[in-house]
Order: C-alpha cells, then sequence, then structure tokens
C-alpha cells in the first residue's frame, strides 16, 4: 500500500470520511433523473450564500434603529466589497424564494411527494416557509422608510390573528409601535433562530430523501440505476454555476434600494411589500373589512394547509408527468393567478405623494441656487444630521453646521469630506464617498447653512432637491441661469411657470428641435421621476 | 399634551399637526415627533385622529382633491369625519382625547374607534 493510500485509509478507519463521500457520490439514483432534479441542491447552495454573505454583513453591522441605517451606509460606502456583499445578500434571498418555488412545483407535477415520501414534501414545506420568514425578518432591518413600514403591515397583520393576536404582536415587541424592541426580535429571529432551524430542516430533508431515494419514474422500474457521480453531480454543478453567475451579475448591476432612514411620522410614504409578497397584498386590498380574518389568516393558513396535505389528498398512483392534468392545471392557475395579483399591485400603485404647500411665497429654499439645492440631496444622502447640530440646537457629536464660525473655503471642507481627520485632528466623522464635483456641492449648500435659515433650508421638499440634483447632472447651468447663477446662453429659467406649460416644458426636455427651431439644446432620455422632479423644480422658481 | 394652535383651522379642512411626545420604547425613553389629523367640525367641536389607518397601520393622508382620507397601502378611504367610505379598513379613524383651551389643541390617550362609524 502506497503512503497516500495508507494515510486515506487511515483517516477513514479513524473518521469514516472517506467512505461517506464514496457513499454520497456513488449513490443509486433513478435511470429517469436528470435536469428537471437541479433545484434542491441549487436551493441548498443558495442557503450557504445567505449565511456566508450573511455572516459578513454582520460583522460591519450594527443592530440597533439607532445604528443600523447609519452602519449599513458604512457597509455600502466604506466596507471593502460592501456593496457586492449586500447585493449577494439581498438578491440571493429573492432569488431563493424563486428556487424554493422552482423545486417544489417541480416535486408536485412529479408526484414525487407520494408514499413513502409524505414527511420529505412536508419537511420542503417547512422550508419554504422559513424562506419566506428569513424575508420578512430580514427586511426590517436596513431600518429605512420602506423597512419600517413594511414591518408596521406585517406586524399588524400579525395582530389580527384570532386568539393569538395580541400575543403574537407582544412577541414580535410591536404592541406600542414598531420600535427597538421589535428590531431586537426581528434581529435575533433572523440570525439566532431561523439559521439553527433551517439547518437542521435540511439535514432531517436530506435524511429524508436519501432513506427513501430519488423519487423513480414509472418507466424506471425496468431500466437499472445509475449513479450519482458523475451524470447529475456534473449536472448540479452546472445548475449552481448558472444560479451563482445569474446572482453575481445582479449583486453587482442592479443596485439594492436605501431609502430614507425610518421616518414613523412620514404620511407620504407608500409602503410595499417585497415582490413576491405583492399578491398577498392585493388580495387584502380586496376583502372587506368585516371579512378582514378571511384574507390574513383563513386564505393563507388554508392554503399552508393543502400544501402540507397535498400527499394525504392526492392518493392516486398516477405519476407520468404527462398524466397529471389537476396537477398542471393547479401550477397553471397558481401562476396565473399569482402574476395577475402581482401586476395589478404594481399598476395600483399611487404615484408619490408631491405636498399641497403652497409655492406662491418665495421661502429660503428657493433662493438657493441648483448646485447648493442639490448639495441638500447629497446632505440627507448621507445623513449628515444624524451627527451634527444644524442650527436646532440639539446636543450631537459633531459640531453645529449653521455656526458661520466653523466654515472655512470649500476647498478646505473638501479635503476635510475626504480626509477627515487629517484636517481636525482627532475627528471622529467617517469620510464621505462621493465624486469631487458632488463634494463641491454638498459645501456649497453647508456654507450657505446660518442660525436663521437652517430650518427653512433643511425643509426644501424632495421633488426640488430632486429635480435640482437632475438639473446638476445633465449640466443644465453651462447653457442656463437660475436665481442668477449659470451660463446665460439659453434662456433663464426663473419665471418659466408664466411662459410655458408642464407639458411642453416635457416635450421639449424629449425633443427640443421639434418645439425650438434651430434650437442647440441636446434631447434628455430622463425616466418619469426625474422628469416629475426637474420640470415640478423649475415651476416653483420665482421670477 | 398641547398639539398646536387652531384657530386658524378652516371648517372639514383636515391639517396634519406635528407635535413631540415622550415614548417608552423598550429600554429606551425617547422625545419623539408625532402627529395627528386635526379636523374642525364645526366651531364648537375639533376632533383628532391618530395617524395611522385601521386596517394594516400605515400612514394615510388627505386627498385635496377627492375631500378624503386615503390609504396608499390598502386604498381605504375615509370621510373627514373619520369614517369608513370604502376599502378593507375594519373601523372608523382612532382618535385622541382632545379638549380646547386658549386656542390652543390638548390631546389626550388614542382611543380605538368602536367598529361602527361615528
Amino acid at each position: 500500500m502506497k503512503g497516500k493510500d495508507r494515510l486515506l485509509a487511515w483517516l477513514d478507519q479513524r473518521t469514516g470520511l472517506e467512505t461517506a463521500v464514496r457513499n454520497f457520490l456513488y449513490e443509486r439514483i433513478p435511470a429517469s433523473s436528470g435536469w428537471h432534479q437541479v433545484f434542491g441542491s441549487v436551493a441548498l447552495f443558495l442557503f450557504l450564500v445567505q449565511i456566508f454573505t450573511g455572516a459578513l454583513l454582520a460583522f460591519n453591522y450594527a443592530p440597533t434603529p439607532g445604528d443600523a441605517y447609519n452602519s449599513l451606509r458604512y457597509i455600502l460606502a466604506e466596507v471593502t466589497g460592501g456593496r457586492l456583499m449586500r447585493g449577494l445578500h439581498h438578491w440571493g434571498a429573492s432569488m431563493m424564494v424563486v428556487v424554493v418555488v422552482l423545486h417544489m412545483t417541480q416535486v408536485f407535477l412529479y408526484g414525487a411527494y407520494k408514499k413513502p415520501r409524505e414527511a420529505t414534501w412536508m419537511v420542503g414545506v417547512a422550508l419554504l416557509l422559513l424562506t419566506l420568514a428569513y424575508g420578512l425578518t430580514g427586511y426590517l432591518l436596513p431600518w429605512d422608510n420602506r423597512a419600517y413600514w413594511g414591518t408596521v403591515v406585517t406586524t399588524q397583520l400579525a395582530a389580527r390573528a384570532p386568539v393569538l393576536g395580541p400575543y403574537l404582536l407582544r412577541l414580535l415587541g410591536s404592541e406600542g409601535a414598531v420600535g427597538v424592541v421589535t428590531f431586537a426580535r426581528f434581529y435575533g429571529l433572523h440570525v439566532l433562530l431561523l439559521p439553527p432551524a433551517t439547518t437542521l430542516l435540511i439535514a432531517l430533508h436530506v435524511y429524508l430523501v436519501r432513506k427513501h431515494g430519488v423519487a423513480p419514474a414509472i418507466d424506471d422500474e425496468a431500466r437499472s440505476q445509475k449513479k450519482f457521480f458523475p451524470e447529475q453531480a456534473f449536472r448540479d454543478t452546472i445548475a449552481v454555476f448558472i444560479a451563482f453567475v445569474t446572482l453575481f451579475v445582479m449583486a453587482v448591476a442592479v443596485r439594492v434600494p436605501l431609502e430614507q432612514l425610518a421616518d414613523p411620522t412620514d404620511t407620504t410614504y407608500i409602503p410595499r411589500p417585497e415582490w413576491y409578497f405583492l399578491f398577498l397584498f392585493q388580495t387584502l386590498k380586496l376583502i372587506p373589512g368585516p371579512l378582514e380574518m378571511v384574507g390574513v389568516v383563513v386564505l393563507p393558513g388554508l392554503a399552508v394547509l393543502v400544501l402540507l396535505l397535498v400527499p394525504f389528498i392526492d392518493r392516486g398512483r398516477v405519476r407520468r408527468v404527462s398524466e397529471r392534468t389537476f396537477a398542471a392545471a393547479a401550477v397553471s392557475l397558481a401562476v396565473l393567478g399569482w402574476t395577475g395579483l402581482t401586476l395589478a399591485a404594481i399598476a395600483t400603485t399611487p404615484k408619490p405623494i408631491v405636498a399641497a404647500i403652497d409655492f406662491s411665497q418665495p421661502t429660503d429654499w428657493m433662493q438657493l441656487s441648483p448646485v447648493e439645492m442639490a448639495g441638500i440631496g447629497y446632505f440627507r444622502q448621507e445623513n449628515c444630521a444624524s451627527c451634527h447640530t444644524v442650527g436646532d440646537g440639539k446636543p450631537r457629536i459633531g459640531p453645529d453646521l449653521a455656526d458661520r464660525g466653523i466654515h472655512k473655503t470649500a476647498a478646505w471642507m473638501i479635503e476635510h469630506f475626504k480626509r477627515p481627520a487629517a484636517m481636525v485632528p482627532g475627528s471622529a466623522m467617517p469620510a464621505i464617498q462621493l465624486s469631487d464635483a458632488q463634494l463641491n456641492t454638498l459645501a456649497a449648500f453647508l456654507l450657505k447653512l446660518n442660525p436663521r435659515n437652517a430650518e427653512a433650508l433643511q425643509s426644501a421638499p424632495d421633488f426640488a432637491v430632486e429635480g435640482a440634483l437632475t438639473y446638476q447632472k445633465n449640466q443644465c447651468g453651462s447653457c442656463h441661469m437660475v436665481n442668477g447663477v449659470g451660463v446665460k446662453l439659453g434662456p433663464p429659467l426663473n419665471g418659466l411657470k408664466r411662459r410655458r406649460t408642464q407639458e411642453w416644458v416635457e416635450k421639449h426636455f424629449r425633443n427640443p428641435q421639434a418645439l425650438s427651431r434651430g434650437s442647440v439644446m441636446p434631447s434628455y432620455k430622463f425616466s418619469p421621476p426625474e422628469m416629475r422632479n426637474i420640470v415640478s423644480y423649475l415651476f416653483v422658481l420665482q421670477d | 399634551m398641547e398639539a398646536g394652535d387652531i384657530s386658524r383651522l378652516q371648517l372639514k379642512d383636515p391639517v396634519e399637526l406635528v407635535f413631540r411626545k415622550n415614548l417608552v420604547d423598550g429600554w429606551k425613553i425617547t422625545s419623539e415627533k408625532q402627529t395627528a389629523w386635526v379636523v374642525k367640525l364645526s366651531d364648537q367641536k375639533v376632533v383628532a385622529f391618530g395617524p395611522q389607518c385601521t386596517h394594516l397601520g400605515c400612514a394615510y393622508h388627505w386627498d385635496e382633491a377627492e375631500a378624503e382620507f386615503l390609504c396608499p397601502c390598502h386604498s381605504s378611504v375615509f370621510s373627514a369625519d373619520g369614517a369608513v367610505i370604502s376599502g378593507p379598513a375594519p373601523r372608523p379613524l382612532d382618535r385622541y382625547e382632545t379638549r380646547v383651551e386658549n386656542g390652543k389643541l390638548l390631546l389626550g390617550a388614542l382611543r380605538e374607534s368602536s367598529g361602527q362609524n361615528a
């Protein structure tokens, strides 16, 4: 026996590792096994991705409402690979829901839950519920408006449960309102309780799959079995690889939303749940008040019960997919219902509310130049007011930004934003991860602050700030003037509302030459919110 | 607690008043911003509604064009006096106990409304 073989034999004798790997790789599986059976492995892989990225996020995340938002911003701006980490965790969660549902659909269509695999199916249903529970509990953790209001609805749903409602609400720490206790409970569930519960159930699920073997097709009885390795192992590996590449591309290319810090008094916010819960959200709209319980408890409860009992409801022997017309019809109906309700929920989402404030009288923020207005956007985005007093006298860790005594030149401030401690020794301020142009914009706004105007400037409406940001990003000031700032190549934009309608201005942005013959202005392809904000901003400017 | 001056309220024209309140939230005691939708129903009667929809707790707002309160979550609609007009809300808007002293509105506890429209 060679040295390597002796070492392996020694290891196997002590640990059984080689035998275990051999048993795993050479497990006998039905001859019909193929690509349709890869989803379970992909779901397991995605769970491991969630565990790994979740742990990496936890290394930099402060789990209290006071710090969660800022620590997440820190992860996104400062931590190496932080944005990728969050992207993988966020989109991985969505992908996991998709893959688990695909896995269940495949098992359902193939009738693979039939005797003796009833328990395997039921554990699978429990795993689906756990996957959704991660979605619900993780939703609160960024502590932005989306998280806060989504969780208000979730906890109120729990409160509607018959008899148990008040106890559930207390258990979730949401008796008075969603606050620090709710946050601690959701975080505890998300990182301490759900992962071991999922691990245990996955172990049980895999044990049951191995005990009963992969469900064979009818024709398999006449064919000899094959081994898991190499054919099926190869298919599983390819499927996992495709899933990871898709997830990675999404994490890099699709930005995960992080909205404004949670504001329980924001009555203009329009809450919406994660996409896979939109169908349930829409169902609740269709059920009138007195029957609320039906939508909140009875229907979802029945759906879960039916799903759990599928193996006992369908006891027929038919296993051939082409003959399982009832199962195919049930899946088609579910897909149609889910799609219809989800599309209806998206279509009926109202447009964001622009507060009905009378803008006929000039207020302080209207006197700002677009660059200073856009600075308010970065001021809010960077959440400067969470550490700095801004003329309101409330003591905070950072100095009062409205105090003219601390104002320096824009160049000094930009250096300070980039390397706070280098400019102010001992400063605990984190570096601001913005471009030089953006930092210049932020400095321009801060230099405008004084104790008299601080409150008025900060109360500038979001649409005007967003509009000014779009104005800045597209360098409209290279040809136009607003509040006396810019270049007088094109017409000044103050007083635009007296000269043109909003529809005209929107059309002009899209195709200037169609409305102004000989115009040298390029066309702009703004998104609908960008167009709404920039036009609204230009129309509140005073003469 | 004092919520604000009501001398400029117009009849049946709801206004969102913002005030501060000390809140006990688990182990934290904080002074938080709170809001109430205040409506002058007659010269003698002012009501203040809790800012959350009675369906599932979303923040509703006053729709000026339709002259009604609208919840953007599940489309519950309430009249200026808090009654349910349509949608899944099971009961009228919850009300604060109110008292007016020298033109100032004083708010007491938030009371859950009964199942019937007022």
